[in-house]
Parts: C-alpha cells; sequence; structure tokens
C-alpha cells in the first residue's frame, strides 16, 4: 500500500520539476525518476520472483468495485524487464534530446509522458480490475502517442502518430468489449469476474472471449495482420523512445495474452495451435518484410513484429503443451517465451540506440547512404554488431538461449505429441523458426555491411563522428546483459521458476528443468567457443607478427580506380531474394534507363510496401471514401441548408413516435371495423 | 573426442581425393592427395595484403568463422562414441554456429567494398538461408523416427526401427549429401574452379583474403567437408564396435569425396537463377521423409 503511495509521489513531484527546470536538466531529472520508480516497483516485484506474491486493494468507487492489484511472479517478470528497459532508453534520452534543447515546452510534456508511460505499464501488470487495467492502458497508450509525435511539426510523425493512436484505441475497443462483456455475466469487474464467466460459460463462449482478448492485445503486441502502425510509429519517434516502444512497450501485449492465458484455462489445445500458426506467419511476415526495407528504424521495426513471432511460438508450444498436460514440455515452451521477452527487449533497444547514434552523427535512415561509418564510430558499430548477432540468435549471445529454448520445446513436442496432423504442424514449425533465422542472418549482415562496412555510398551533410561516454553507456548496459544471458543463462532461467510454475501448477519444478540443465552446459560451451576463437585469432595474431603485410586497393579485376559507387548496395544484396519472394512481397519500382547514344539522367527507386497493409487499411478506406464521396452534395457550405438538415433530424426524431402512434391507431380503427 | 580428431584427420585428404577423382575422370595425372595441404601450408606462411577499405572486421572474420567450424565438429559423434559434447537439441547449436560463422564471412566480403564479393555475399546468404529449414526437418524427423533428441542418440538408435527406416535414411543420405555440397560451394550448386567471378559464389567472397587467413579459410572449408562427411557416415554406424566403425568412417569420407570428384566432373553447375528453387526442393523431399516417418 504504501510503496504504492510512495511511487505516485514519485511520479508527481518528478512531473512537477520536469516542468519548471531548465531544457538540459529536464531529461537529468526524467533518469532520476525513472530510477527511482523502476526502484519502488522493483521492490516488490523482486520479492514475488522469489516467491512472495504482494496484494493491494483499492476501496475504489461505486462504479468500479474495490480495485485490487496484485504483483505475482509473472507480472514481476514483466515490471522487471520493463523497468530495465526504461532506464537505459531514458539515459540514453537524456542525451540524445540534447539536440533540441530549444523547444522547452515540448520537452516538458515530453518527459512527463515518459513517466507516465512507466506508470501505466506497471499499473497494467499489477491490476486486477478491468475499469483500473482500461485507464492504465489508456494512460499507456497517450503516454506513447506524445512521445511518438516529439517533432510534430514533420507531416510524416503526426500521420504516424494518428494512425498508432486509432490502431491502439482499436485494441482498446476490443478489451473493452471482452470486459464489459465479462462483467454482463459476472457482474463484476475484477479479474475473478473472468474465472466466473469461464466457469459459468460454455467452452465456446471462453473461446470466444479469449479469441477477443487475444485480438485486443494483439494489436498492442504486433502480430500480423495487426502489425502495420509498427513500421511507421517507429521510425517517426526520437530513437529512445523507438527502442523503448519496440523493446517494452509491445511486450505488454504479450503479458496481456499470457495473463488472459492463466486466467481462461480452458481450450488450451485449440488456442495453442491458433497462436503457434499466427505466430509462425507473424515471424516470418516481418522478417520477409524487414529484409527490403531502406529505412533503418522502419527495417528494425519489421524486426520486432519478427520478434513478436518467435515469442509467440514459444506460447504456442506452451499452451500446446498444457493442453495435453505436458508439463515439462509447457515449461519448455514458456521459459523460452518469457526470456526472448526479456532479450528481446534488450537487442532491439540497443539496435535503435545504434540507429540514433548513426542518425545523430549523419542526420539520415536510408542505409544506401551509408558505407564505412565503423572507422568513425567504431564503438557504435561494434555494439551494433553484438545486437545483430544476438537477434540472429546466434551464439554465445541471448538471443541463441531463448531460441534454442523454443527449438527444444518443437522438438519435444514432435516426439511426444500424438497426432500426424499436429506433428506435422510442430515440425513445420520448427523448419518456419529455421527460416526465420536464415531471413534474419541475411537482413542484418546487409544492414550491418552496408552502414558500417565499405566506403560511404553517398556524401554525408556532417562528418560522423564517436559520441561521449555517456551517450554510449546505456548501450554498454544493454550490451553487458546480452553477453550475460548467453553465458549465465540458468541464473535467468532460475527468475523465471515462479512465473512457469503459475502455468503448470507447483507440483512441477525441478523434474522437468532438463532443458535447463541442458541450458548451463551450454552457458559453458559458449565460453569454450570464445576461448577457440580466442585461440585462434592469437595463434593468427602469433604466426603473422614476423610476416610482411601491406595495404592495396580491393581486388577488382585489375581495374585500379575504384569509387565507392561501386560497391554492392542493400538493394543489390537482396535483389535475389526480392526476385525469388516477390509473391509475398510489394515493391512499388520507379525506373528511367539508360537510353540512347547520350543518356540523359537513369534512376532507380524501390519502395517497399506492405501488402497486408494495402489490402486490409487503405484499400477499405479508399472504398469507404468513394461510397461518402457520393454524399458530399449535402456539404455545399450553406448555412440554409445546415439548418436544414438540422430540423430535419428534430422532425424526424420527433415525428416518428407520432406516425407510430397515427399508424397504430388507424389499424385500431381497422380492427373495430 | 574421437571423431574430433578423425575429422581433422579426413579434412586433410579430403580435397585431395576430390581433385584427383577430377583429374582422372578428365584423362590427367593431376596432382598429389597432399597438394591442397601444401598450399594451405604455403598460405599460412605468406605475408597478407589488405584493401585500403577493410576495417577490423576483416582482419578478425576469418579466425571466427574457423572458431565456429571447430565448434560445430565438437558435437559431431562418431557411432559409440559421443562427439566432445553432447546434449538434447545439439543439433541447433550446430546449426546456428555455422551460421555465426557465415555471418562473419559474409559482413568480411561486404567490408571489402568490393562488387564482386557483395555479389557472393549476397548468394551465400540467400543459399544458405533457404538450406536451414530442410536440415532442420531432416532432423526433426531423424528425432520422430528413434524417440531421441541428440545427434548422438539419434544415430545410434537409427538402426533399430523398421525396414522404412533403410528407406527413410536412403532420403536423409541424399539430403545431407546436398545441403552438404551448398554448405561447402561445391557442384552444382557453385562451381569452386570457375574461373569467372560472376559466377562464383564463396570463391568470389575471399578473393580479398591472403596469407594466414586464406590458409585458415581453406582448411575451415576442408574442415567442414569432412564434418558433413562424418554426419552422413553416421547415417550408417550405428553402434558397430569402434575397429569396424573407424574404417568404415574413413570409407565413407573416401567415397563421398570420390562422388563430389564425379559429380564435378560430369555435371554442369545449375543456373545461378534456378539454385533457390533446388535448394527450395529439398525442403520438400525433407517433408517427405517427416510424412514417411508418420507412417510408420
Amino acid at each position: 500500500m504504501m510503496l504504492v503511495g510512495v511511487y505516485l509521489l514519485v511520479l508527481l513531484l518528478a512531473a512537477v520539476v520536469v516542468s519548471i527546470v531548465a531544457p538540459r536538466t529536464k531529461g537529468i531529472v526524467a533518469i532520476y525518476g525513472i530510477v527511482a520508480m523502476a526502484a519502488i516497483s522493483a521492490v516488490p516485484a523482486v520479492d514475488a520472483l522469489i516467491g512472495n506474491t504482494h496484494t493491494y486493494n483499492f476501496a475504489g468507487s461505486y462504479v468500479t468495485g474495490p480495485i485490487g492489484m496484485e504483483i505475482d511472479p509473472l507480472s514481476a517478470w514483466f515490471m522487471l524487464v520493463i523497468s530495465f528497459t526504461m532506464i537505459t532508453s531514458v539515459i540514453y534520452g537524456q542525451q540524445y534530446m540534447n539536440a533540441y534543447a530549444d523547444s522547452r515546452n515540448e520537452l516538458s510534456l515530453h518527459w512527463i509522458c515518459y513517466l507516465l508511460v512507466h506508470a501505466g505499464l506497471m499499473s497494467v501488470c499489477a491490476m486486477r480490475n478491468s475499469i483500473g487495467f482500461l485507464i492504465s492502458w489508456e494512460i499507456m497508450a497517450l503516454g506513447a502517442f506524445f512521445l511518438v509525435i516529439f517533432e510534430r511539426e514533420k507531416v510524416r510523425t503526426i500521420r504516424a502518430g494518428i494512425n498508432y493512436l486509432i490502431q491502439s484505441h482499436l485494441a482498446i475497443l476490443l478489451l473493452t468489449v471482452a470486459f464489459i462483456w465479462v462483467a454482463i455475466v459476472s457482474g463484476t469487474y475484477s479479474f475473478d469476474g473472468i474465472m466466473q464467466f469461464v466457469s459459468q460459460q460454455s467452452r465456446l463462449a471462453s473461446l470466444g472471449l479469449m479469441l477477443l482478448f487475444f485480438v485486443g492485445f494483439a494489436f498492442k503486441a504486433g502480430f500480423v495482420p495487426f502489425h502495420t502502425w509498427l513500421p511507421h510509429a517507429h521510425p517517426a519517434a526520437p530513437s529512445h523512445v523507438s527502442g523503448m516502444m519496440s523493446g517494452v512497450l509491445i511486450k505488454i501485449g504479450i503479458y496481456g495474452i499470457m495473463r488472459m492465458l492463466l486466467i481462461i484455462n480452458v481450450n488450451y489445445m485449440v488456442m495453442g495451435f491458433f497462436i503457434l500458426i499466427i505466430s509462425v506467419v507473424t515471424g516470418i511476415y516481418g522478417v520477409m518484410l524487414a529484409i527490403i526495407q531502406h529505412n533503418l528504424k522502419r527495417l528494425l521495426a519489421y524486426h520486432s513484429v519478427e520478434n513478436i513471432g518467435i515469442i509467440g511460438i514459444g506460447i504456442g508450444v506452451g499452451c500446446i503443451a498444457l493442453g495435453c498436460n505436458n508439463n515439462s514440455l509447457a515449461i519448455i515452451g514458456f521459459a523460452g517465451a518469457l526470456l526472448h521477452v526479456l532479450n528481446h527487449s534488450l537487442f532491439k533497444s540497443l539496435l535503435f540506440y545504434g540507429a540514433g547514434n548513426v542518425y545523430q552523427a549523419t542526420h539520415c535512415m536510408d542505409i544506401e547512404h551509408f558505407g564505412g561509418l565503423i572507422r568513425k564510430m567504431p564503438q557504435t558499430a561494434m555494439l551494433f554488431l553484438l545486437a545483430s548477432l544476438a537477434i540472429c540468435g546466434l551464439p554465445p549471445f541471448n538471443g541463441f538461449v531463448s531460441e534454442f529454448l523454443i527449438y527444444n520445446g518443437l522438438f519435444d513436442g514432435i516426439n511426444s505429441i500424438q497426432g500426424s496432423g499436429r506433428t506435422v504442424a510442430l515440425a513445420l514449425s520448427m523448419a518456419g523458426l529455421a527460416l526465420i533465422g536464415g531471413l534474419a542472418i541475411m537482413c542484418f549482415t546487409k544492414a550491418f555491411g552496408t552502414i558500417f562496412l565499405g566506403q560511404p555510398r553517398a556524401k554525408l551533410h556532417s562528418e560522423p563522428k564517436e559520441f561521449g561516454f555517456v551517450r554510449l553507456f546505456p548501450m554498454y548496459m544493454a550490451g553487458g546483459m546480452i553477453v550475460a544471458i548467453g553465458i549465465a543463462p540458468k541464473f535467468f532461467i532460475g527468475a523465471l521458476n515462479g512465473a512457469l510454475q503459475q502455468f503448470v501448477g507447483n507440483n512441477a519444478t525441478g523434474e522437468s528443468f532438463q532443458a535447463v540443465t541442458t541450458l548451463s552446459a551450454i552457458g559453458i560451451y559458449m565460453l569454450v567457443f570464445i576461448g577457440i576463437a580466442a585461440v585462434v585469432y592469437g595463434l593468427r595474431r602469433w604466426f603473422t607478427s614476423h610476416l610482411p603485410e601491406s595495404k592495396g586497393e580491393t581486388w577488382g579485376c585489375g581495374y585500379l580506380a575504384p569509387t565507392p559507387k561501386i560497391q554492392y548496395t542493400a538493394s543489390s544484396f537482396v535483389r535475389s531474394y526480392r526476385r525469388l519472394a516477390k509473391s509475398v512481397l510489394q515493391v512499388k519500382k520507379r525506373k528511367i534507363d539508360v537510353e540512347g547514344i547520350f543518356p540523359g539522367k537513369a534512376e532507380y527507386a524501390t519502395e517497399a510496401l506492405d501488402r497486408t497493409e494495402t489490402g486490409l487499411i487503405i484499400k477499405p478506406l479508399r472504398m469507404i471514401r468513394r461510397l461518402l464521396s457520393h454524399f458530399s452534395i449535402m456539404q455545399n457550405g450553406r448555412l440554409q441548408f445546415y439548418i436544414f438538415y438540422g430540423m430535419f433530424f428534430i422532425i424526424l426524431i420527433a415525428g416518428v413516435p407520432f406516425m407510430f402512434k397515427l399508424i397504430r391507431l388507424f389499424i385500431n380503427y381497422l380492427n373495430t371495423l | 573426442m574421437l571423431s574430433f580428431v578423425l575429422i581433422f584427420i579426413a579434412s586433410l585428404f579430403f580435397t585431395g581425393i576430390v581433385v584427383r577423382t577430377k583429374s582422372l575422370a578428365s584423362g590427367r595425372k593431376g596432382p598429389g592427395i597432399m597438394q591442397p595441404m601444401k598450399d594451405i601450408w604455403r598460405s599460412l606462411r605468406k605475408g597478407a595484403v589488405y584493401s585500403n577499405t577493410s576495417s577490423d572486421i576483416f582482419q578478425i572474420a576469418p579466425s571466427i568463422y574457423f572458431a565456429s567450424i571447430l565448434a560445430a565438429m565438437m558435437v559431431v559423434p562418431l557411432g559409440s562414441q559421443k562427439g566432445l559434447v553432447s546434449f538434447s537439441c545439439d543439433f541447433v547449436f550446430f546449426a546456428y554456429v555455422l551460421a555465426l560463422g557465415k555471418f562473419f564471412s559474409i559482413i568480411a566480403a561486404l567490408d571489402t567494398g568490393s562488387s564482386f564479393e557483395g555479389m557472393g555475399a549476397s548468394r551465400e546468404a540467400l543459399f544458405s538461408m533457404l538450406a536451414e529449414p530442410a536440415f532442420f526437418i531432416l532432423m526433426g524427423s531423424l528425432g520422430l523416427l528413434t524417440g531421441n533428441t541428440s545427434f548422438h542418440d539419434i544415430f545410434m538408435n537409427l538402426h533399430i526401427g523398421s525396414y522404412l527406416s533403410y528407406a527413410l535414411v536412403t532420403i536423409a543420405c541424399f539430403v545431407l549429401i546436398m545441403i552438404c555440397m551448398i554448405e561447402n560451394s561445391r557442384m552444382p550448386i557453385d562451381d569452386p574452379k570457375t574461373h569467372l567471378e560472376l559466377t562464383m559464389i564463396h570463391e568470389v567472397m575471399i578473393l580479398d583474403n591472403s596469407g594466414f587467413d586464406l590458409g585458415l579459410i581453406l582448411q575451415a572449408t576442408n574442415l567442414k567437408f569432412a564434418m558433413y562427411g562424418a554426419l552422413i557416415a553416421n547415417l550408417f554406424i550405428g553402434n558397430w564396435p569402434l575397429y569396424v566403425s573407424i574404417p568404415v568412417f574413413f570409407g565413407i569420407q573416401f567415397l563421398l569425396a570420390i562422388v563430389a570428384g564425379i559429380i564435378e566432373s560430369f555435371m554442369a553447375r545449375f543456373r545461378m537463377g534456378n539454385n533457390a528453387q533446388f535448394i527450395l526442393a529439398l525442403s520438400s523431399l525433407a517433408l517427405l521423409m517427416l510424412f514417411g516417418v508418420l507412417m510408420s
């Protein structure tokens, strides 16, 4: 109780102080505020992870009923993950926002909203009352909206912001409908009402409710086809906001899905396969579109979609296992998913910070213009490489650990779950996950290779240079965690114990942690691998130390005057892939060929569109607009007409009952005849 | 441990046998079996030329590539003998650690800023990515067939199954050989002896490597070939005693090298544009195997 009070007090205090101090100090106040708030919320969260669930009960009001808050291990895990990335993000953001020090009011709004988003996320995790949940959700969604539209004078930014706002309210709409349905059946707004709903209603109704919740949360998480706001919002937002949103804000959707799976504990088999299939589609689709993006932040946004798919595969496996009472498999699946939530928050935020560094050093986001930045910004480059390796799921970093768990789950599922159709679905999911991994490698070799390696491909507005330590510090924090999880996964899996017990019940802890002992062996094995690489490299240094070494031009078939223009570009790197995948992708090309003896200006430009967006949003909207345009004749700008419409409407409203009465009189009259 | 050493020994002769087979098939006497190793030894002792464009990535990449293959070799068993390490789902580690090496060889190629090497990197990234699903479905169905989860257990129990398992092992063998050819950039996917940069895949990626790095990469390729040879050998060895399994291991490596040599002598390389379809077709072959296992 007191902790909640202290938390809110700190929030209030920080918000007030942020608004009155000088622009450059605002960020620092926000850092103190977020660290304090994270620390306060971490006290019960850490305790909950150990096994002591905290509950707080507030009286609430006549409308809401008593408001219960509870921090159980699942909530605690998400709260800690969120707090960590929000801390790195606020430290990075304080530095990033120095570039905008002259816009005082915007900065106040920005940092206040940032504080509010933390509060919103924390209370979404803890809330056990639907009205309180929706209000916290709204605070978070609106706060994030203001964070996205920081550069509101840009048309693109405001469009992306409004797109996000509408789609996140679609999510809220669905959640509201679901909660109202529960409230009608059970008569209470508490989450216990959902359990009553499940016990009273048929299995089909519970499945319907679960699907309603799933779609609502899927908008936030970014499952295909509900992902279309992500690739717009992330490039528009400042980099620390993109990192925070992509790293943790969308994970609140995953939290919601897992919470509802816990509460609505029927139909696990159906739900499991539903989630598995939609997740595989999400993963493959996300990475397929990521490859062809030219805007670095857009590319990273599509990778968030992909990683949500990977998390979803883990959840799907866990659900299927619960459906056939296979506890050890369920543990592997959910552990993989939950660990990937943490992992993705780390490497994705690190990648966005790297993108932010690149953006502020060059004022450019188009990867076709870059090249050779590793020489100008070596530390950013190395951190970006680290995160790229981790996001591709390569050993010895954290992405591998969670993907390994999910592979393990799929493979065990193939071996233990009965039924050919199910086996084939799981095997195809495994192949899908392998394909996702392969495509991710293609995408990040392209991104890292064209941005940081080679020579600059276009003249940049300013000479890029490396940033100072304060700016790199949060990146090192995330990078350190990435390596730590890769080498000592057992510790982090151990922290998941409580959350996993919530899913499988208390009886199933030690017996089924075979995968975890494997993981600790893998941790050692990763060290061995690093050791081998170090030994090989050491040998190379020792061997070549006395050998002559010289510098020369890159081999160009004897051509001695190469220019940076002849380098392979990002588009050419993925060209054969693009042709192979053209049935899925939608690429708009603009091309002026080289023609004639004295050719004029040639041009070749591609723009990657999203087929789901054009099909599900843009085209229907265009049709609706065309339909509505027929009525534009009514909107003719003359005041008389508008008054007439008003009068007409009033007459209609008043006239209908009157007409009804008349007709009834008439019928009565006929009857008497 | 044993398999690690044996793979290393096999790798010393592997390319020599391939080259010798090709020479004999084309009516030449050809160089000695050990000639490729002598070439590598010579490269290792040579100085190097680095491009002005390249950065530190170019310097560390060959070492990491080599280390990744050593790490992958550690999980490969030999019949009843486990690899250096063996754990549940070690084939995932196998595939991913190889992918790590590939990642570095691709970015090293991009580091030189050469259009040739960019082209090779693009092809390598595409083709090896398409081969991943086939490998995973293959291992998934072998696991389902035997009910085990690690390389060692799967291979050990492969022979206890029904007669159908022999048919399945044939498909598995074919798929593995083709994956081996893709991963090692041999015919019919890639021609290592082509003289035109535009038609190369792997060779064009290492145009700028010289000296010790080149030697490392060449030996890494030999090791990789022998490692896949060991996987194929494992399909047959089962739990035979060592005095049988070691000769069988070398016999199968020898056969694989000769098969590679014969394919390269009598087949033309596929058209680059059709490679992707071919590699994807491997996945459906692996799926066929999965259905076969489900039937049994």
